[in-house]
């Protein structure tokens, strides 16, 4: 029996044990939503595209699996972009599907026509026009094998509106076969040998541990790792989670906003033992001055990461989970008491850590944005799906919530995306319904996509979100106070709404707090309602983000409060 | 300018490619060298024995590190199924060229000389030009074009290089 495009579509997602997606309807998409209607798959619609496509990016963070986006051509589809670039700096496979004018008047300017293949070209890991019924079963197999293999990515399927309308035979393919497309997971056996032995002679190690720890599924080969040789373990932003905040060889996150034992140790290593980490410039600061001491052992699994910011003295290139699986058993193996050799290198650690903690300064009436991530860490055990926007709320909860597990929290770390926390919040709640999901927002993210508390209302997802309000966009007016001499060009947000009666209007909860006292009972009664909840915390205005390197500067320069 | 020439030619590298024959192959291509900010100085594309296989030859500069990550993240195009630098083992590369003329009773003999020398064709002649055809490499190019300059070159056509591995140097899938 012949089916229609839009048919095969449906049929397709089905097959790839997709049961959720989030979308926006439109005039050449109407086939599809026409077969949606009565399709044993959920259907989240978001109030704007990007929301959408940000929640399919939440929904592949939290939960491992692809997220799947679906719009209309032109607008629905150029007003994804931002999202597919997010996914794209940070590995999220998700599948977007964009319809396209259809075949015959494609590059005659039609009505709602954007070239959305060519748009995305530099931000998808790849895409597909599809011209043909023929190819579309074939097309979207390929799409989500190359979203989740190697390293993920998004890849975007353009499906214009004739080939839904055609009718054509169905058949899936039980594989995708890509001759162009072979990723190494297996890393090369007499390298890893080579990198045991490195390791085992090193006098002060330490371990940077990125995304790709979380994304491979590497945890607990991790730990490990860090437990055999006794070595200390930092995790950029998109590795929080991969190793547990708790454990005492942790060190926190380094980089700009790093932990200031974190950034020494990088500084003082002898060597550095790189994992899923593609050594942004926001973790690095000045390449010229990053770890000088060190040999770099890096372990990647996409090879475009090896060499390109940082010279890796011994590149393994694979997944994370496979290489460690095999380097942990060789490491045990050799004849060495780790605690014993590195003992004065811990010492040292120790030190720093004891003279220059992570700290505020909780004095006075004000409520500090630290405090309220620590109530939030403490109310929640640390145990929450935390989405953060992008700012000084993003790395504040990065310093104060003591992430343990993996896949817990979102945050758009290459792009840096305002406005994706609260969309990616309802992407993990919809993968997660029972778990606790916050996001840490701002006053100026969140209005980026405030108009999503209706997906959150009308599907009941009870995300909370806790605005750190300070009326500013405040890592702007941090940069300005610091070295534009305090002068804030269109950085003050004083006609902020009310966000309590912004969130009511919607039929969501609004709470605020404006002392500290407040904080945490208001804290545990958003958690006591099971709908969404806007918390406005009144905080005070001008706090900083510290530690703090300057643009440039090596990372052991670091400005303290 | 044999100098530059020279110059240019140390720091120039000669990619060989196998990509699918497929719509939107070379413009991924093309995106990355200018999306990641290689230098391109030339580049030419045709199917080969295979028609669902093109073949492509790119001429970039180094500047540094930077051959080895171009190589890198043409490899990781899923349209792009080989890619190797010629400049790492022995190759011929050619490219051929139009080169139009200016004729004047004085320096007819003076051309066709040349472009004897060169092994190079006539092919058009018109009362004020001679368009000749001429292959070889990139120090053959420059030099015929030195020795054409002062007699006026009206217009030139350059096909960008093609080139092969020497003897058992073969890129297959």
């Amino acid at each position: 029996m012949k089916k229609s495009g839009a048919e095969i579509f449906v049929e397709c997602l089905l097959r790839e044990k997709i049961d959720t997606i989030f979308g926006f309807p439109g005039g050449v998409v109407l086939d599809v939503y026409n077969v949606l209607f009565d399709a044993p798959l959920r259907h989240i619609l978001s109030r704007h595209e990007q929301g959408a496509v940000h929640a399919a990016d939440g929904y592949a963070r939290a939960s491992g699996k692809p997220g799947v986006c679906l719009v209309t051509s032109g607008p629905g589809a150029t007003n994804t972009v931002t999202g597919i670039a997010t996914a794209y700096m940070d590995s999220v496979p998700i599948v977007v599907f964009t319809g396209q004018v259809p075949t015959r008047i494609i590059g005659n300017d039609a009505f709602q026509e954007a070239d959305i293949v060519g748009i995305t070209l530099p931000c998808t890991k790849h895409n597909y026009l599809v011209k043909d019924i023929a190819d579309l079963a074939r097309t979207i197999k390929e799409a989500f094998f190359i979203a989740t293999t190697g390293r993920p990515g998004p890849v975007l399927v353009d499906l214009p509106k004739d080939v839904l309308a055609a009718k054509g035979d169905f058949k899936y393919p039980e594989r995708a076969y890509i001759r162009g497309y072979n990723p190494t997971y297996e890393g090369h056996a007499g390298q890893i040998a080579k990198v045991v032995k490195i390791i085992a002679r090193a006098k002060r190690p330490v371990i940077l541990a990125g995304g790709g720890i979380i994304i491979s599924g590497a945890s607990e080969e991790l730990r490990q790792l860090a437990e055999i040789g006794q070595i200390p373990v930092t995790t950029t932003l998109m590795g929080l989670g991969g190793f547990p905040a708790t454990h005492a060889l942790f060190l926190g996150m380094p980089g700009m906003h790093g932990i200031y034992t974190a950034n020494m140790a990088l500084s003082e290593a002898d060597l550095l033992i790189a994992i899923g980490s593609r050594f942004d410039d926001r973790v690095t600061g000045n390449l010229e001055e990053f770890a000088p001491h060190a040999k770099i052992v890096h372990i990647d699994i996409d090879p475009t990461s090896i060499g390109k910011n940082v010279r890796g003295d011994y590149p393994v290139v694979g997944d994370a989970k496979k290489i460690l699986s095999k380097m942990n058993p060789l490491l045990k193996k050799e004849e060495k008491d780790w605690l014993k050799d590195h003992e004065e290198w811990l010492r040292e650690i120790e030190e720093w850590r004891k003279n220059h903690p992570l700290t505020y300064n909780n004095q006075g009436k004000k409520i500090k944005p630290q405090y309220v991530i620590e109530q939030i860490n403490e109310a929640t055990k640390g145990e929450a799906i935390i989405t953060t926007e992008v700012g000084q709320n993003q790395m504040w909860t990065a310093q104060f919530y003591k992430f343990t597990k993996p896949r817990t929290l979102l945050s758009s770390g290459g792009l840096g995306t305002m406005g994706y926390g609260f969309p990616a919040a309802i992407g993990a709640q919809a993968a997660f319904p029972d778990k606790i999901v916050i996001d840490i927002a701002g006053d100026g993210s969140f209005q980026m996509n405030i108009q999503e508390l209706a997906t959150a209302v009308q599907y009941r997802l009870p995300v909370k979100v806790a605005i750190l309000n300070n009326k500013y966009l405040g890592m702007v007016r941090q940069w300005q106070q610091l070295f534009y001499n305090r002068r804030y060009s269109y950085t003050c947000l004083n006609s902020n709404p009310d966000f309590v009666k912004i969130a009511e209007a919607y039929g969501a909860v609004g709470l605020r707090a404006s002392e500290p006292e407040e904080v945490r009972p208001i804290i545990e009664q958003a958690l006591a309602i099971p709908k969404p909840v806007v918390i406005d915390f009144e905080i005070d205005r001008e706090e900083n983000v510290y530690p703090m390197v300057p643009v440039g500067a090596s990372i052991r320069r670091m400005l303290l409060a | 300018m044999a100098d530059k020439i020279f110059e240019n030619a140390k720091s120039r590298h000669t990619i060989s490619l196998l990509v699918e024959n497929r719509f939107g192959a070379l413009t991924r291509i093309a995106g990355l060298f200018s999306g990641r900010g290689f230098n391109i100085d030339s580049l030419t594309v045709a199917p080969t024995v295979d028609p669902s296989i093109s073949r492509m030859t790119i001429v970039t500069r180094d500047n540094g590190q930077i051959i080895e990550q171009v190589i890198k993240q043409l490899r990781k195009l899923i349209d792009v199924i080989k890619v190797v630098d010629l400049c790492e083992e022995d190759y011929v590369e050619r490219e051929m060229a139009l080169i139009k003329v200016e004729s004047e009773p004085e320096n007819r003999a003076e051309v066709l000389r040349i472009v004897d020398i060169f092994r190079g064709k006539i092919v058009d002649v018109s009362a004020t030009t001679y368009t000749l055809e001429i292959t070889g490499d990139e120090e053959k190019l420059g030099a015929l074009i030195n020795l054409l300059k002062p007699i006026g070159i009206i217009e030139i056509a350059r096909t960008g290089k093609v080139a092969l591995g020497r003897g058992n140097k073969v890129l297959k899938l």
